[in-house]
C-alpha cells in the first residue's frame, strides 16, 4: 500500500508503452520461450544431443525424430534444443560482460573528460578500425594458444565468450560516454556535486539510472548480433566445433547437403531467423518506448 | 565551379569502371590513370578551395597512425603467443626447425624483428608466407584482392540502389501497404544471416531456375548471386535508416513551408526531402562497409570465390603469421579508407559539414 503520491519513472513509462505494442510483446514472448527451451534443455530434449542412432542415419523427419537425424544419426530436435542453449548463452553472457566493461570504460572516459577521455576514446577508435570479424578471429587465435583451461569444450566456449565480449563492449562504451557527457551538464548532477557527493557516487547512483534506456536498447540489439557473430565464426570453422551444437554449427553442417537433405538446414535456419527477428523487433519496440522523439519514425 | 563539374565526372568514370569490370572488359592503364587524376586531383582542388587543407592533412596523419598502431599490435600479439607456426603434430627434426627459424629470422630479438618488419612494410613488403613456401604475402594479396574489392563494391552499390528507394518510398507513404511490405522485408533482411540466405538463393536460382552459376568468380553470371546476397543485408539497414530519416525531414518546418507555398509533391520530394534525408544515410557508409567486409568472409566461402577473406581464415588455421598480419592490416586499411572517404564525401555533399 503506497500512501505517498509517486511520480512514474522513465522505465515504468517505457514499459507501459511497450505493453501496448503487440509486435514487441509477441517478440518478447518468443524470446522467453527460447530462453525457457534453452534452460530446460536436459529435461525436454527427447534424446541426448550427441547420442548416435546408427541405424537411423540421415532420417527424414518422422514420428520418432521430429526434425530427422543428421549424418551421424543424431537427433536434430535435441541438437537444436541444446543449440538454443549455447547460442542464447553466448548471446546473453557476452552482452552482460560487455555491459560491465563498456559501462565502466565509458563512465570513466565521460566523467573525467579531457585528456583521459581523448586517450581512452582513441583506443576505442583503433579497435573500431579493425573489422570486427578480424578482431574476433585474432582474439580467438590468441586465446586458443594459451593453455589455461584443460577441458577443450569449456575452453572453446570461454574463448568464444571472451572474443565476442572484447569486440562488442566498444559500442556500449561509446553510448555510455556520450550519455554521461550530456548528463554532466544537468542541474541534478550539479546539485549532487554541491552537496559533496563523490564522483563515484554521482555516476553510479544518479547518472547511470538515468541512462538505462539507451543502454537497454543497445543491449537488445547486441544479443542477436552476438548470436550472429558466433554463428558466423562457427560457420567458418573458427568457432565451436561438433559435437558441440550451436545453431551456427548446425547450419554449417546443414548447408553442405542442402540439396539432398534439406531438413538439416531448414530447422536451424528457422531457429536462427526467428530468434534474430524477435530480438530485432523487441529492440525496435524498446527504442520507440524509451525514446519518445523517435516514436513512430523508426522502421 | 570545379566542384560542379567534378561530381558528375567522378560519378561517370566510376560507373563506367564498375560496368566494365562487371562485364569483364579489361580496364586499361590509361583509364586507371585518368580515374586517379580526376578522383585525387579533384579532391585536392576541392580541399584547398573549401579551406579544409588542415583538417584533411590531419585526418590523413591520424589514418597513418591508426594503421601503424594496428600493425604493431598485431605483430606484438603474434610474437608473444606461445606455440610457433611450425609446431605440428608430427614433430620436425631440430635441424629443420633451426633452419626454418634462420630462414624467417625468428632467432632475432623481437625488437629487431619488429623494426625489420616495419621497414619492410614501408617498402610494401609483407614478408614470405610460412605456408605457401617461397611466395610473398604481397603477391598472394595482390592476386586475391581484385575479386574481393569487386565483390565489395558491387554489394555496396546494390545496397544503395535497393535500400534508398525502398526507404524513401516507405517513408513517403508512411502507414501504407507499401510501407508495411518494405519494412517487413527490411526487418527480415536484417534478421536473415547471409549463410542462410545464400543456400536458399543457390537452390532457387541455380538449381531450380538455372539462371546463375553457384560458385567461382569468372563473369557476370558468377557475380550476380554473391553480390546480391552480400548486398541485401546492408540494403535492409539502409532502407530502415532512410525511412526514419525521410520521416524526420517530412515533419520539419521547411517542408511544411514548401507545402504551404504550393509546391507540388514531386518537387518537394526530389528537391527538398531527398537531399536532406540522405545525409544521415551517407554517414552510415563507413559502418556499412565494415558490415560488407564481415559478410564477405561467409560469402567467399559459400560461393568459392578466390578472394582475400579465404586467405585470412586459412592463415589463422595454418598459423601463417606473415599472411595473418598482411590480411589483418589490409582489412583494417580498407575500413579506415572507407571511413575517410565517407567523411570526405559528407563534406562535399553537405556544405555545413567541416571535417574535424
Amino acid at each position: 500500500m503506497k500512501t505517498k503520491q509517486e511520480g512514474r519513472s522513465l522505465q515504468e513509462e517505457a514499459l507501459e508503452k511497450l505493453r501496448k505494442n503487440p509486435v514487441a510483446v509477441w517478440s518478447a514472448i518468443l524470446i522467453v520461450f527460447i530462453c525457457a527451451v534453452a534452460l530446460l534443455a536436459p529435461w525436454i530434449s527427447p534424446y541426448p544431443f550427441d547420442e548416435q542412432y546408427l541405424d537411423q542415419v540421415l532420417a527424414k523427419p518422422d514420428a520418432r525424430h521430429w526434425f530427422g537425424t543428421d549424418s551421424l544419426g543424431r537427433d536434430m530436435l535435441s541438437r537444436l534444443i541444446y543449440g538454443a542453449r549455447i547460442s542464447m548463452a553466448v548471446g546473453v553472457i557476452t552482452a552482460l560482460i560487455s555491459l560491465v566493461i563498456g559501462t565502466i570504460y565509458g563512465a570513466v572516459a565521460g566523467w573525467f573528460g579531457g585528456f583521459v577521455d581523448s586517450g581512452m576514446m582513441r583506443i576505442v577508435d583503433i579497435l573500431d578500425s579493425i573489422p570486427s570479424l578480424v578482431l574476433l578471429i585474432l582474439v580467438k587465435l590468441i586465446f586458443d594458444s594459451v593453455d589455461i583451461i584443460s577441458n577443450p569444450e569449456l575452453k572453446a566456449l570461454t574463448g568464444m565468450l571472451l572474443a565476442l565480449s572484447l569486440v562488442s563492449w566498444v559500442s556500449l562504451a561509446r553510448v555510455v560516454r556520450g550519455q554521461i557527457l550530456q548528463m554532466k551538464q544537468m542541474a541534478y548532477v550539479e546539485a549532487a556535486r554541491a552537496m559533496g557527493a563523490s564522483g563515484l557516487r554521482i555516476v553510479s547512483q544518479h547518472i547511470l539510472p538515468n541512462i538505462v534506456g539507451p543502454v537497454i536498447v543497445l543491449l537488445t540489439f547486441q544479443i542477436p548480433s552476438n548470436i550472429l557473430s558466433e554463428s558466423f565464426l562457427s560457420f567458418l570453422g573458427l568457432g565451436l566445433q561438433p559435437p558441440f551444437s550451436s545453431w551456427g554449427v548446425l547450419a554449417n553442417d546443414g548447408w553442405r547437403s542442402l540439396k539432398s537433405y534439406p531438413h538439416l538446414m531448414i530447422s536451424p535456419g528457422i531457429a536462427i531467423f526467428m530468434a534474430m527477428l524477435a530480438f530485432n523487433l523487441l529492440g525496435d519496440g524498446l527504442r520507440d518506448a524509451f525514446d519518445p522523439q523517435m516514436r513512430g519514425r523508426s522502421g | 565551379m570545379i566542384a560542379r563539374a567534378w561530381g558528375p565526372a567522378v560519378l561517370g568514370l566510376f560507373v563506367l569502371a564498375v560496368v566494365m569490370s562487371f562485364f569483364n572488359f579489361e580496364i586499361s592503364k590509361w583509364q586507371w590513370m585518368l580515374n586517379g587524376v580526376v578522383f585525387f586531383g579533384g579532391a585536392v582542388v576541392f580541399t584547398i578551395s573549401r579551406g579544409m587543407t588542415f583538417f584533411v592533412v590531419k585526418r590523413l596523419f591520424e589514418t597513418v597512425f591508426v594503421v601503424w598502431m594496428i600493425a604493431s599490435l598485431t605483430f606484438i600479439l603474434l610474437r608473444v603467443l606461445p606455440g610457433g607456426p611450425f609446431d605440428s603434430e608430427k614433430a620436425l627434426p631440430p635441424e629443420v626447425l633451426a633452419n626454418l627459424a634462420k630462414k624467417y629470422h625468428l632467432n632475432d630479438s623481437v625488437p629487431k624483428q619488429y623494426l625489420d618488419y616495419m621497414v619492410d612494410l614501408l617498402h610494401g613488403d609483407l614478408g614470405q608466407s610460412y605456408k605457401y613456401i617461397g611466395r610473398d604475402t604481397s603477391a598472394i594479396i595482390a592476386e586475391s584482392l581484385p575479386s574481393s574489392v569487386q565483390l565489395g563494391i558491387y554489394a555496396l552499390l546494390i545496397s544503395y540502389i535497393v535500400g534508398i528507394p525502398a526507404g524513401v518510398l516507405a517513408g513517403w507513404k508512411q502507414g501504407s501497404k507499401t510501407d508495411f511490405a518494405a519494412m517487413f522485408l527490411a526487418i527480415s533482411g536484417v534478421s536473415l544471416p547471409s549463410f542462410l540466405m545464400a543456400p536458399i538463393f543457390i537452390m532457387v536460382f541455380c538449381f531450380w531456375l538455372g539462371w546463375f552459376e553457384p560458385a567461382l568468380w569468372e563473369g557476370p553470371g558468377y557475380y550476380v548471386l554473391p553480390m546480391v546476397v552480400l548486398g541485401l543485408r546492408p540494403a535492409a539497414v539502409i532502407a530502415r535508416l532512410t525511412r526514419a530519416s525521410v520521416l524526420e525531414v517530412i515533419h520539419s518546418d521547411y517542408i511544411r513551408t514548401a507545402k504551404a507555398k504550393g509546391l507540388d509533391s514531386r518537387t518537394i520530394l526530389f528537391k527538398h526531402v531527398l537531399r536532406n534525408s540522405l545525409i544521415p544515410v551517407l554517414t552510415l557508409s563507413g559502418p556499412l562497409a565494415a558490415g560488407v567486409l564481415t559478410g564477405s568472409f561467409v560469402i567467399e566461402q559459400i560461393f568459392a570465390i578466390p578472394g582475400i577473406a579465404k586467405h585470412l581464415v586459412l592463415s589463422v588455421t595454418n598459423r601463417d603469421y606473415p599472411l595473418i598480419l598482411g590480411t589483418t592490416l589490409l582489412f583494417s586499411v580498407m575500413l579506415v579508407i572507407a571511413n575517410l572517404v565517407t567523411d570526405f564525401l559528407m563534406a562535399v555533399i553537405d556544405p555545413r559539414v567541416k571535417m574535424i
